[in-house]
């Protein structure tokens, strides 16, 4: 079996007396989709912090690439090449998509003695980016706010993946989109695996992670609520756990029971 | 667009709407508007005698200055209200030198520069650590200015204004660089083609070129190249469009703003040194107000309040029609008393003008 890219052994995090995760293990490989699922409050947003260098853990180890690691700062593991996308998407709706691109890493040309900002490869290479992810921009100098959403999300992420990410961290990418605008996402989701990138995928919808997800981690009240591959588990079964469904039918069964006895 | 771009759903954007995306498009208009005004109204008043321009040019050129600094600090999402007490300050850290103890001029020039930078960049301290509105930090500062500026003039001379300094500015290296004019010999030799008019002497109605007038050009083109075509650039944007998304990028936004404060804030001595220089006296009273009326040229020149959006270019033309206007009434013998009523006017005509243009640029599909 490969390397995983980034792996957490039995890791724990608490804040004061709040039990955030709980031996929670979790690894991503090249060309895999893993899809972190979870309850509101389940520790899902604390795990990726974990993996993106913001909190360090207080058990538990972290192994990049097979070795052990220690994250210093969110720049550190960007460095690292693991690329969180976050939901507000770290992008300038009146700046220009290209300058978007770029921005904190403009590149440089160098013209007589100065250092200019060489605004011309900026345009070529954000629209051939995207382009080549299936994003057709009318122009590379239009403003990010005359995108859609969906577009917006493929911007953040082709973006990532341009700046050599290896680990793609994706929080909940599609949740505020429509079905048309997710299936565009959720393509590229497709292309950065087939790229050889593994991508954490955080979602609420098990439609939209069942479609691309290769392995699912459930995460419940802080606690791992098990791993499974895809060919382990159907639709169905996740959608049940995921909705409680183990309470559900526990629920169903005492109904029956109580019907029963008054017959 | 630089590119080309082959995709059916691209459409050739018509080039009006390319226009209308441009920041300084309504500066524009508006400039030629009041050109084709004055040109009826005042067109025989020696408004566009070759005095006249000079006069106007003058005028817009020292607001400019500072206009074309408060762009880039407005874009960055920051005001300066300090920049008007700043000017009296300044004007008074060149003057009182020289004429008290002996300085050469230049040596306080370039105690008023550094001193400007260091109430810049503690602006842009307080601003970046506090996070408080940089329009209430320097609102402070611009009233602990002017009173520590007067407190500290009377102390020392006993009254509120220095004049004669002309005696010691004429000989020093550094006047010309700030107080001078260019361009002398084509003046001359334009004159003598008859494109200029002649005073009665025989010798031309302008002997040259203010500086400041180079100064104001090449400040708001260094800007505009600085605001385009860098990486600070794009990062003056970025920290004004949406400060945490840039920061998540790696901009280092603070540092950003503090530079925009210091910049700023020369300006603003480089305002006081050519008003000083050329008057040949400094008031501690001086720049009362010009920090609105930058802000007023920064607006009219298409920068939004808010921030991420403007350019330098607009500026410009911003404080071109303010100079316009201001000596338009004046050579056409309209009451002074309603140029500000004129240039208010103008103002909120512009924000809105400029935010139809922007919620059309940003228009969704
Ligand atoms: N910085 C924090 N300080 C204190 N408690 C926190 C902090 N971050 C998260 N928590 C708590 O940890 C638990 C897990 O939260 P979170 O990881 O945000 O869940 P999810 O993203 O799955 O909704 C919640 O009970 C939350 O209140
Ligand atoms: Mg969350």
């Amino acid at each position: 079996m490969e390397t995983p890219l980034v792996e957490l052994k039995s890791v724990s995090k608490y804040f004061g007396s709040v039990i955030a995760l709980k031996d929670v293990s979790f690894d991503v490989r090249p060309g895999e989709v893993h899809c972190l699922l979870g309850d509101n409050g389940a520790g899902k947003s604390t795990l990726i912090k974990v993996l993106s260098g913001v909190h360090i853990p207080d058990e538990g180890e972290i192994l990049v690439g097979g070795t052990h690691i220690r994250f210093s700062s969110p720049k550190d593991t960007l460095d690292k090449g693991i690329a969180t996308v976050y939901q507000d998407l770290a992008l300038v709706p009146l700046m220009s998509v290209a300058r978007n691109f770029f921005l904190g890493r403009e590149p440089l040309k160098k013209t007589w003695f100065l250092r200019q900002f060489d605004i011309e490869y900026a345009n070529r290479t954000a629209y051939k980016e995207l382009s080549d992810m299936g994003i057709q921009l009318r122009n590379p100098e239009q403003p990010v706010g005359t995108l859609s959403g969906g577009e917006r999300q493929c911007l953040a992420i082709a973006r990532a993946i341009h700046f050599g990410a290896k680990v793609l961290i994706l929080d909940e990418p599609t949740s505020a989109l429509g079905v048309h605008q997710a299936s565009v996402v959720l393509k590229l989701i497709v292309q950065s695996k087939a790229r050889g990138i593994g991508v954490i995928f955080i979602s609420h919808n098990v439609h939209h992670a069942y479609v691309v997800g290769d392995r699912f981690t459930l995460l419940k009240r802080g606690k791992s609520a098990g791993t499974y591959q895809k060919n382990e588990i159907s639709r169905e079964q996740l959608l049940n756990l995921m909705a409680g469904g183990k309470e559900l039918v526990d629920l169903e069964q005492e109904i029956i029971k109580l019907n029963n006895g008054k017959r | 667009m630089s590119l080309e771009v082959k995709d059916e759903r691209v459409r050739a954007v018509p080039l009006l709407g390319r226009l209308l995306s441009r920041p300084e498009l309504g500066a524009i208009a508006g400039t030629v508007l009041i050109f084709v005004f004055f040109g009826i109204t005042a067109g025989d008043s020696g408004l566009f005698s070759a005095k006249g321009i000079v006069n106007f040019l003058e005028v817009s050129a020292q607001l400019g200055i500072l206009a074309a600094a408060v762009a880039l600090l407005m874009i960055a999402g920051e005001f300066d209200l300090s920049i008007g007490s700043m000017i009296g300050f300044a004007g008074i850290i060149i003057a009182i030198p020289p004429i008290m103890w002996d300085w050469p001029v230049w040596a306080s020039v370039l105690m008023a520069f550094g001193a400007c930078a260091f109430v810049g960049y503690l602006n842009g301290l307080i601003v970046v650590h506090t996070g408080l509105p940089s329009f209430i930090v320097t609102l402070g500062s611009l009233f602990m200015l002017r009173g520590l500026t007067l407190g500290v003039t009377r102390g020392i001379t006993g009254r509120t204004q220095a004049s004669g300094l002309h005696e010691y500015s004429a000989g020093d290296w550094i006047t010309p660089l700030f107080a001078g004019q260019v361009f002398r010999t084509p003046i001359r030799w334009l004159a003598d083609l008859g494109m200029i008019d002649k005073r009665a002497d025989g010798l031309p109605a302008i002997s040259g070129i203010p500086v400041s007038i180079i100064w104001w050009i090449g400040l708001t083109l260094f800007f505009t190249w600085l605001l385009m075509r860098t990486r600070f650039g794009n990062w003056i944007f970025a920290s004004g469009g949406e400060a945490s998304a840039a920061r998540n990028m790696g901009v280092p936004v603070a540092r950003t703003k503090i530079t925009l404060f210091v910049m700023t804030a020369v300006a603003a001595a480089l305002f006081a040194t050519i008003q000083v220089l050329v008057t040949g006296s400094a008031d501690t009273l001086r720049g009362n107000l010009k920090e609105f009326e930058a802000i007023i040229a920064v607006v009219i020149g298409g920068t939004l309040l808010t921030g991420g959006y403007g350019s330098a270019i607009g500026a410009m033309f911003g404080a071109l029609i303010f100079g316009v206007v201001q000596m338009g009434i004046f050579y056409t013998g309209i009451d002074t008393d309603w140029f500000k009523l004129f240039m208010g006017a103008m103002m909120v005509v512009a924000v809105l003008f400029n935010s139809y243009v922007r919620s059309r640029a940003m228009r969704s599909r």
